[in-house]
């Protein structure tokens, strides 16, 4: 983790005029300029003019200032940090799909389209949904692009309605999502078992109700026991269930959403199938949903019958376009050689080593730390302070002391209604060794917190930096360089 | 089917009995029986090498091509520097920064993103990135509804990117926002219309291309001047899907303009059929607390040392949850780090060089293809992207063309518009050559 400097000036402090990075064609032979008048730029964009190997160096320095999954245990809650095979890497960056425009004619795409349409059938195998699209760039977009089907069927038998139902342990993408697609958000409790509590779900449903959003398993890790339940009731009100399908990882092979009474969903290709987080996107957030949702999918859809791939653009229900072209392709790429990689069975391995792990982690640290549901999980694990609370140790503390000892902190403080919640979700890609050091170091800093506080307190001690103060951050804004306190 | 795991079937036993069950099936007895998938799914396995050979023959059967194709999307050269720096794994696969203490690398460069950002539109803020250039239009004027309050019309050109006029639609249309189009006159902003249009009081932002999507350089000068007279308090957007032009032309930031947002993929991201792609969007600093997305801000640790942390999140999700700015998260960080790897390379001398040789081998273009028999140029001043018009039937000659083994631009009857006209994209990947293979097929139809 460490650099031999640990610090790195930013790119708009090195270099000098007359340096470049970047060789060009030179310009000969050729019409000269015919831009002219006010629109003629006559300043000059102050980017930094460096060599290839400053450039080179400075870009290699910061990434020795990050931990990636590469790099250790990244046991990130609702995250699923799992191995990024280098295979996937290496296929999207095939010159036939990297170099490949999206307005070409069908004819000159054909590669491309049936690799769409091979993920949207292994997708729909997986899920038991009937109908996939990949148009979604993200997880929450995903969910934006789900509410917006919904809202859109609803529509068309005559009233989109006024309220989604959302538990109180959802991801906060999910109230947001909701209100983009002009919902109102109405929260349900959750009972003593981390589930959506039926009663309350009773007092809050009626003919103004559009759907739920439901996460299954939820972000306690806990699998809606009543999810069937649950849709039946959505269904004979006329409303739709929607499944947040972030958590995918914990029941492939195990349970299919289109047997569930799930109407429609979204899943993180970046979190169950393997796709790079990039340190923020891009992933992808393809939806799959039942047949009688198919003519509200956003446009166009791709059409492989005969054989022959285009897109059907002639979509008179659809939701319209939410992305400007066709989604996140070469995320998809990933994705599809992933689940092939693994095949259905290996699929099932993937979950069932999951939920092996994160429960074996729960079995190793129950005495340790508080768990503050005590019911079976299956892929994570939520944790809290509760009984390092006592010596003036919270969650942050826990996380930060961790990554002194190399560790990527788990997720904290969430779900919300966990009070400062440590979610840990280990994935199946583990050896049980790497799961052995973090027990072992989870078990040695709850004894720290116990004997010499401060050293959590303090943490961390090693890293680059040491903890920021992101109040003076929000407070003094400076979002570019020489840009203070305007 | 085993190489992704690393547990042994003796690690799996061990771990069994520290749980204290007997078989894995009772790690999943909270899936209610009625509720279990007792099949095995049906999707075939291969080994690495049978993998990456059905790979290779899916990218083969795309047909390589030479093309002017852009309307969105463009085809740059990409420095092997950019791939060589973005495939390290510390960028690759780490999560967003949340724990800034070791993410220092992604945050850094976030800051040094935004500056760039700033620099090229001459805005004063921009967020660390959009999924792509039509969502961070829809977004944009979202962002603009939010400081216009009551006011619930938005002026859209129509010479705005067509999917992403489309994009906005889906976004805006079930929020009850209302959408009037700005008609064009000789493929720009009618400027009279959009002035009658602004006597409506309700109008709370107007957005125009900037190029526009038919290439032309609108004369974002007298509109502002007409948006500033008319109505002082709409925000002005501008759209642009090839940044690349910010290199020549004079920036939005310099015309006033309240909300620069757009398409950077030509900033070191390949085309890949769409996507990912990477949105940028640039504000003002005084609207800063209505802008979408994550924001990287500058800080110091404990120990008073220069750090970056993302900021501003009170007005997202995770905080505000129904009530944030925009439901977005994460979204194109690893398009982010490209386009700055490759701005960094480019700078200030290459970053203008390669804008005059964009436009200059698109102006050679315009000037062949004006002496052809069949087409001729839409007049107006351009970047590098131009809209020809012929009185030859454009299907057959784009089909005549590709067995010729150039793809010579794309139909705007694509888009629903005029199906004698075409939009020929110029970049630096195109040589004289190439370009005088173009006008050749031209001269050779019918």
């Amino acid at each position: 983790m460490k650099t031999l400097r640990g610090k790195e000036k930013t790119i708009f402090q090195m270099g000098g005029e007359g340096k470049r990075g970047m060789d060009l064609p030179k310009p000969e032979g050729l019409a000269p300029i015919a831009i002219s008048g006010p629109c003629m730029r006559s300043t000059t964009p102050d980017l930094p003019d460096l060599s290839e190997i400053e450039v080179v160096r400075h870009f290699t320095r910061l990434s020795k200032l990050n931990y990636g999954v590469d790099d250790g245990f990244y046991p990130l809650g609702s995250c699923t940090m799992k191995h990024n095979p280098k295979i996937n890497e290496l296929i999207a960056s095939l010159d036939g799909f990297k170099w490949s425009h999206p307005m070409l004619p069908y004819g000159m795409v054909q590669g491309t389209l049936k690799a769409m349409k091979m993920l949207e059938d292994a997708l729909n195998e997986i899920t038991g949904m009937d109908g996939c699209s990949l148009q979604p760039a993200a997880g929450a977009h995903g969910e934006l692009t789900g509410v917006m089907m919904i809202r859109a069927c609803l529509e068309k038998r005559g009233n989109p309605r006024q309220f989604i139902l959302i538990p109180d342990s959802a991801h906060g993408t999910n109230p947001a999502s909701s209100a983009f697609s002009g919902y109102e958000v109405k929260e349900v409790a959750s009972d003593e078992t981390g589930c959506v509590d039926l009663a309350k779900l009773e007092e809050v449903l009626d003919e103004n109700v559009a759907g739920m959003m439901l996460t299954n398993p939820n972000t306690l890790g806990i699998f809606e026991k009543n999810i069937q339940k649950i849709a039946d009731m959505l269904h004979e009100k006329g409303a739709l269930l929607y499944m947040d399908g972030a958590n995918m990882n914990a029941m492939m092979g195990k349970a299919r959403p289109g047997e569930l009474g799930v109407d429609v969903m979204h899943l993180n290709l970046h979190k169950t199938f393997s796709t790079p987080h990039g340190g923020g996107g891009p992933g992808a957030g393809p939806v799959c949903f039942l047949k009688h949702m198919a003519p509200f999918q956003p446009a166009p859809v791709v059409d492989g019958e005969g054989g022959y791939h285009k897109l059907d653009w002639n979509r008179p229900d659809s939701i319209g376009k939410v992305h400007g072209f066709y989604g996140n392709f070469l995320v998809a790429l990933k994705a599809l050689a992933y689940i092939l990689s693994l095949g259905g069975k290996g699929l099932e391995q993937s979950t069932e080593d999951a939920v092996l792990a994160a429960n074996y982690i729960r079995a190793s640290l129950k005495d340790n730390f508080h768990v503050p549901f005590d019911i079976p999980t299956l892929h994570e694990v939520v944790f809290n302070d509760k009984k390092q609370a006592e010596f003036g140790i919270s969650t942050l503390d826990i996380a930060k002391r961790l990554i002194d000892y190399g560790i990527h902190p788990p997720t904290i403080y969430f779900p919300l209604i966990v009070h400062g919640a440590l979610m840990v979700e280990p994935t199946e890609s583990e050896s049980k060794e790497e799961m052995d050091y973090f027990i072992e170091i989870m078990k040695k800093v709850a004894k720290e917190a116990s004997i010499s506080p401060e050293l959590l307190h303090d943490a961390p001690h090693d890293t680059p930096v040491r903890r920021l103060d992101e109040t003076k951050a929000a407070r003094n804004l400076v979002l570019r360089y020489g840009g203070g306190d305007e | 089917m085993s190489r992704f795991f690393p547990l042994s079937d003796n690690d799996r036993r061990e771990m069994l009995r520290k749980i204290g069950a007997d078989k894995i099936e009772s790690l999943f007895s909270s899936i209610p029986e009625s509720g279990q998938f007792k099949g095995t799914l049906n999707i075939p396995s291969y080994s690495e090498q049978e993998l990456l050979d059905l790979f290779r023959n899916l990218a083969d059967s795309n047909t390589p091509t030479q093309s002017f194709a852009g309307a969105g999307v463009y085809a740059h050269y990409i420095p092997a520097s950019v791939d060589s720096l973005a495939s390290r794994e510390e960028f690759l696969t780490a999560y967003t920064p949340y724990q800034p203490e070791i993410s220092q690398g992604t945050l850094q460069a976030i800051f040094e993103y935004q500056t760039c950002m700033c620099a090229l539109t001459g805005m004063e803020v921009s967020n660390a990135s959009m999924y792509d250039g039509a969502t961070a239009f829809a977004e944009a004027i979202l962002m603009a509804k939010r400081v216009g309050k009551k006011k619930n019309t938005v002026l859209i050109s129509d010479a705005i990117h067509p999917h992403y006029r489309k994009v906005a639609q889906s976004y805006l249309e079930n929020l009850g926002i209302r959408i009037k189009a700005i008609p064009t006159l000789n493929h720009k902003v009618d400027i009279e219309t959009l002035s009658a249009e602004l006597e409506n009081e309700d109008v709370f932002a107007v957005a125009v291309g900037y190029p526009n999507f038919f290439g032309i350089v609108e004369p974002l000068d007298e509109i502002a001047l007409t948006v500033r007279e008319k109505a002082p308090k709409a925000l002005l957007v501008s759209v642009t899907t090839e940044p690349l032009a910010f290199g020549m032309l004079t920036p939005p930031g310099e015309f006033g303009v309240d909300i620069a947002c757009g398409e950077a993929q030509s900033f070191g991201n390949y085309p890949g059929f769409g996507g990912p792609l990477l949105g940028f969007l640039t504000t003002r600093q005084k609207l800063v607390r209505n802008m979408p997305g994550r924001v990287v801000g500058q800080t110091t640790d404990v120990d008073g040392k220069i750090g970056y942390v993302l900021t501003l999140s009170a007005r997202e999700q995770h905080i505000r949850r129904e009530k944030a700015t925009s439901n977005i998260c994460s979204n194109q960080g690893w398009c982010m780090l490209r386009a700055v790897i490759y701005l960094a390379l480019l700078g200030k001398a290459g970053l203008r060089e390669l804008a005059e040789l964009n436009h200059r081998r698109a102006e050679t273009a315009k000037k062949a293809i004006s002496r052809s028999t069949h087409f001729e140029v839409v007049p107006g001043m351009s970047f590098n992207e131009f809209v020809v018009r012929s009185d030859t039937d454009l299907e057959d000659f784009v089909e005549h063309s590709v067995v010729n083994g150039m793809f010579p631009g794309v139909r705007l009857s694509k888009f629903g518009l005029a199906p004698d006209e075409m939009l020929i994209t110029v970049t630096e990947m195109n040589t004289v050559e190439d370009i005088h293979r173009l006008v050749e097929l031209m001269e050779a139809v019918k």
